[in-house]
């Protein structure tokens, strides 16, 4: 079958453990406000690769993933195309390629289910611990995830939480600690990360003529963001 | 034969016959640890460097050259012994009679020497001057043999950069031999192979050969007598570590101040000297701090060597590079990694001594190096920006275990190959003069084949191709041509006698060619293949721009329609070059390789079909041209590895910059992925990666303020500079490379 595919990056590092090829998927349904990728949000357009094609090109890389490396689907949300994204994570598992999906957890239908079974592991956003501002500010409830969430741990596949730390937003010790809590008492989730938001994306919302959402926040400091990682 | 001061080592032919590699087969211990054992700076070192540094910032500030000699000829005993601080010294030995001031060497060519001494407010000496009025230097003998036609290259840049002024370099002594064996028995060994020519019949090439070994043997004396200078008896071998180290210097400051070749590579001298400090370590004369300050001030006084160089060749070779290359790592033929610690202090230096482009650290990299090392090797990558990776694994196979790195990319078996550097050809000139069948337009010459413009409206690609190869092969038959009068000449007016006495007798040599504009010519050509190229004329009705429509596919994006263009391109290349036989047999190689000169080859070259506008610099070696890789590093990588290092023994040089953010979320990240990425790279068979990691923006602070980073140090093409040292222009060209960055 195939697949929208919005970018390729041949050198992911922060998609994932190790050295990964990346595939960004096109079409999200979210619209969160401190979203990097807002060229990805169209369901249409990007470039239709057959899920075979698109493995190729991935094997093109494998002698530089190492024990640890491997594919990365991300997107805009991988899930809204999760039928291409089972093809692909069988492909890879045929050529022993480590499967990696990078998710808002805000799908879950049999298709996704599915494709859990070929994933290696799951790099979930948590966007905000509250359900007031992921609706807000997300556009669908913090329920969403949690319930992704429970999908993964009952189906024990290692899980990378995530969250992108917004000033004024979530950039309190209380947020952290509301993540972690999610962490501990999920067995699957293994590793927490706090992505500092970061705005050199303002240039595709220019060219896109659309609104950056949150342009007028802040970065986080390096000070707030150590003492944030530090209740990890 | 055995000798007192080799108590200890294990027994090998290396007793009875001059062989480094065997005694360092079976005395080495290989190292599999990680950099935990490691020693920092001592107060002494960091006394002596600090005074260095100060020099270094005299030098800056007298416009990039401290002082000169001007009134003695470089050799090696003509100036007085010079010393940094003699209190602080472990290892002497200076160039002239002072830190960094710079002696003149004219055998090369009187003129080069005479401009570069006006280029910094000085005069050449009246007595050297007279010296050298009825001498022939090779320079003079070169252009006596030039025809027209070569000249004309030269002129219209088609061929430039070639050792014709200047000294060639990229001989690397076997500098160890006179610490392992003294120079008396190093004199004995000569005197014998000199002996046995008598057995022969005498040709032009044993008589050569004869007085050249006359001449070895002459300097082999003068060295044991500069050291004399400084007090220390290099006829017998070395005792200890610290006169291995020193001994092993002097052989190297001999081969400086006798010859100004462009590259002046050391070899692989840190697993030789590991054997000795070993014996030491054992012994308890040595710690490892003393092991490691041994190192560093060996290193001290590398980074002060110096040429004097006019401005034109700084162009070609920016930074003041003196390619003081020193291979580490590595694995054997039997298996073991020649790792040794002393790998690892050499890498350290660029912790106790801070980061610098010299010595040209350059790391054997195989799959089978031990991982601490490999980590090590990363780390110190990341933190320096200083070191580059040559693979190993492709090199080994051709050139055996105990080969170095001359230059930037040229592999070479220590002592027993040499190369005559031939700098490059622009094929991206080529091309255009071929579509002009056969006029410059950008000098106004007429060279080569003289045929029609090429005259349809869209260029097409079959036509084109039959066209470039007419013209490939005319310019590799001059280009071979030129090279063998330039040997010949060197050779005969500005031998290297104390290097090839270092090296066995019967040497093999290699005649290095090399390209520049692959990537440029492999898009352009892929334009005209993909995409609609139409010429655009000038009112004389040569062509002088092109209006590109389309897309098509560019070199660094793994895409094989483009990519195999190039790797095609360096096969007809190579075989074009080997249908003219070379001065004294030398075997054709080819490296695609710029060094700075990229900058200077793109502003004599006019627009080409890619959509390169005219003056534009090129990518520098083998790198694709900036900004068009549009899958990201490794995509970029991929398509490079695809030249076969088969069709280009001389090096495939690729500089790679990457932010730190695109590496990695924690320095730990960051060490390993490059890890991972350098064994990817490499298990594709490619040949060599500069690696920077750093941001664009630090780059351009410098620019705009170079006082405030002095030592910033970038890998440029093969080697690395300040980046203060650079021209403006050359600056403006490293900025405006891709950095690959993280989403």
């Amino acid at each position: 079958m195939t697949g929208r595919v919005h970018s390729i990056q041949s050198l992911g590092t922060v998609d994932g453990p190790g050295v990964r090829f990346v595939a960004f998927l096109q079409g999200c349904p979210l619209r969160c406000g401190c979203c990097h990728n807002p060229d990805t949000w169209e369901l249409t357009g990007g470039t239709p690769y057959t899920a075979e094609a698109l493995v190729q090109k991935a094997t093109r890389f494998t002698e530089y993933f190492g024990e640890t490396g491997g594919i990365t689907l991300s997107g805009g949300e991988p899930l809204l195309q999760a039928d291409f994204v089972y093809e692909v994570f069988a492909l890879c598992r045929e050529r022993g390629i480590h499967t990696c999906l990078d998710t808002s957890g805000c799908v879950l239908n049999e298709a996704v289910r599915r494709a859990l079974t070929v994933t290696d592991r799951v790099l979930l956003d948590i966007k905000y611990t509250d359900d007031v501002s992921y609706r807000a500010l997300v556009g669908c409830g913090l329920q969403a995830p949690l319930d992704f969430l429970a999908e993964l741990e009952a189906r024990r596949i290692p899980t990378t939480l995530r969250q992108v730390i917004i000033p004024t937003l979530n950039d309190t010790a209380q947020n952290v600690l509301a993540l972690k809590a999610i962490a501990d008492s999920h067995a699957c989730v293994d590793k927490v990360e706090l992505l500092p938001f970061r705005k050199v994306c303002q240039v595709k919302y220019d060219a896109l003529g659309l609104p950056f959402a949150f342009g007028h926040l802040p970065e986080p400091s390096g000070e707030n963001m150590q003492r944030l990682n530090e209740l990890l | 034969m055995m000798h007192e001061n080799w108590t200890g080592f294990n027994a090998g032919v290396w007793q009875d016959e001059i062989n480094v590699r065997d005694f360092i087969q079976t005395n080495y211990t290989e190292y599999r640890g990680t950099a935990d054992f490691l020693a920092g700076a001592t107060p002494r070192t960091n006394e002596l460097m600090q005074t260095v540094n100060g020099l270094f910032a005299q030098e800056r500030q007298n416009g990039g050259v401290l002082d000169i000699d001007t009134d003695t000829v470089s050799s090696l005993t003509s100036y007085a012994p010079g010393y940094i601080d003699q209190s602080k010294e472990i290892i002497v030995g200076l160039q002239t009679d002072s830190p960094l001031k710079r002696g003149v060497n004219p055998f090369g060519g009187i003129r080069m020497a005479r401009q570069a001494c006006e280029a910094y407010g000085y005069l050449l000496g009246r007595s050297v001057e007279e010296g050298f009025r009825y001498r022939t230097t090779h320079n003079d003998g070169v252009f006596r043999a030039y025809t027209d036609e070569m000249r004309a290259a030269r002129k219209c840049h088609v061929i430039t950069g070639l050792p014709d002024a200047y000294g060639r370099g990229r001989i690397i002594g076997d500098y160890r031999r006179v610490a392992l064996y003294g120079v008396d028995r190093l004199i004995e060994a000569k005197q014998a192979d000199k002996a046995a020519l008598a057995a022969g019949n005498f040709n032009a090439d044993q008589i050569r050969l004869d007085e050249e070994l006359f001449s070895q043997i002459r300097f082999l004396g003068f060295l044991k007598e500069m050291a004399a200078m400084y007090g220390y008896d290099i006829g017998r071998p070395a005792a200890n570590a610290r006169e291995a180290v020193q001994w092993t210097y002097f052989a190297y400051l001999a081969a400086i101040k006798e010859q100004n070749g462009a590259a002046m590579s050391l070899g692989r001298v840190s697993t030789f000297f590991d054997i000795y400090v070993e014996r030491d370590l054992a012994d308890g004369i040595l710690t490892e701090q003393g092991a490691q300050e041994l190192m560093d001030d060996f290193v001290i006084k590398l980074r002060m060597a110096r040429h004097l160089r006019t401005p034109e060749y700084n162009e070609l070779f920016g930074g003041d590079p003196m390619w003081i290359t020193e291979a580490v790592g590595g694995m054997g033929e039997d298996g073991r990694t020649l790792v040794t610690k002393s790998s690892f202090r050499m890498l350290n230096t660029l912790y106790t001594l801070g980061p610098s482009p010299e010595p040209n650290l350059t790391v054997l990299w195989s799959s089978a190096l031990p991982t601490g090392f490999k980590k090590f090797c990363a780390k110190v990558s990341a933190d320096t920006d200083s070191i580059q990776y040559e693979n190993d694994d492709v090199m080994r196979p051709l050139y055996g275990d105990d080969y170095a790195i001359a230059c930037c990319v040229s592999a070479m078996k220590v002592g027993q190959q040499m190369q005559f550097f031939g700098a490059r050809c622009n094929l991206a000139k080529l091309l255009l003069i071929a579509i002009n069948g056969g006029y410059d337009a950008e000098s106004g010459v007429h060279i080569g084949p003289q045929m029609p413009v090429m005259d349809s409206d869209k260029l097409d690609f079959h036509e084109v191709m039959d066209r470039f190869t007419v013209y490939i092969s005319w310019l590799m038959r001059l280009y071979v041509n030129t090279m063998n009068i330039i040997h010949y000449m060197h050779d005969r007016y500005a031998y290297e006698k104390i290097q090839m006495a270092l090296h066995d007798t019967q040497v093999e040599r290699f005649m290095a060619f090399g390209v520049a504009g692959l990537s440029v010519v492999a898009d352009s050509l892929s334009a005209i293949k993909y995409a609609m190229v139409l010429p655009v004329k000038n009112e004389d009705g040569f062509v002088v721009d092109f209006r590109t429509m389309g897309s098509f596919p560019k070199f660094g994006n793994d895409d094989d329609r483009v990519d195999l263009i190039a790797r095609d391109l360096t096969h007809q290349v190579i075989t074009e070059l080997r249908k003219t036989p070379t001065y004294r047999d030398a075997i054709h190689t080819l490296s695609v390789l710029t060094i700075t000169s990229n900058v200077m080859y793109g502003k004599h070259t006019g627009a080409t079909p890619d959509g390169r506008v005219a003056g534009a610099p090129f990518a520098p070696g083998a790198n694709p041209m900036h900004n068009r890789e549009e899958n990201g590093a490794l995509a970029s990588l991929n398509s490079v590895a695809k030249l076969r290092f088969d069709d280009c023994r001389d090096g495939i040089s690729n500089t790679f910059s990457i932010t730190p953010e695109a590496l990695g979320r924690t320095p730990e990240e960051r060490v390993d992925n490059l890890v991972s990425i350098l064994d990817g790279y490499f298990a594709k068979k490619a040949h060599h990666i500069n690696v920077n990691v750093l941001n664009r923006e630090t780059l351009m602070k410098a620019y705009e303020d170079p006082e405030a980073y002095p030592n910033l140090t970038i890998r440029v093409s093969g080697y690395a500079v300040n980046f203060h040292k650079l021209s403006r222009e050359q600056q403006r060209e490293v900025i405006s490379r891709t950095f690959h960055e993280a989403l």
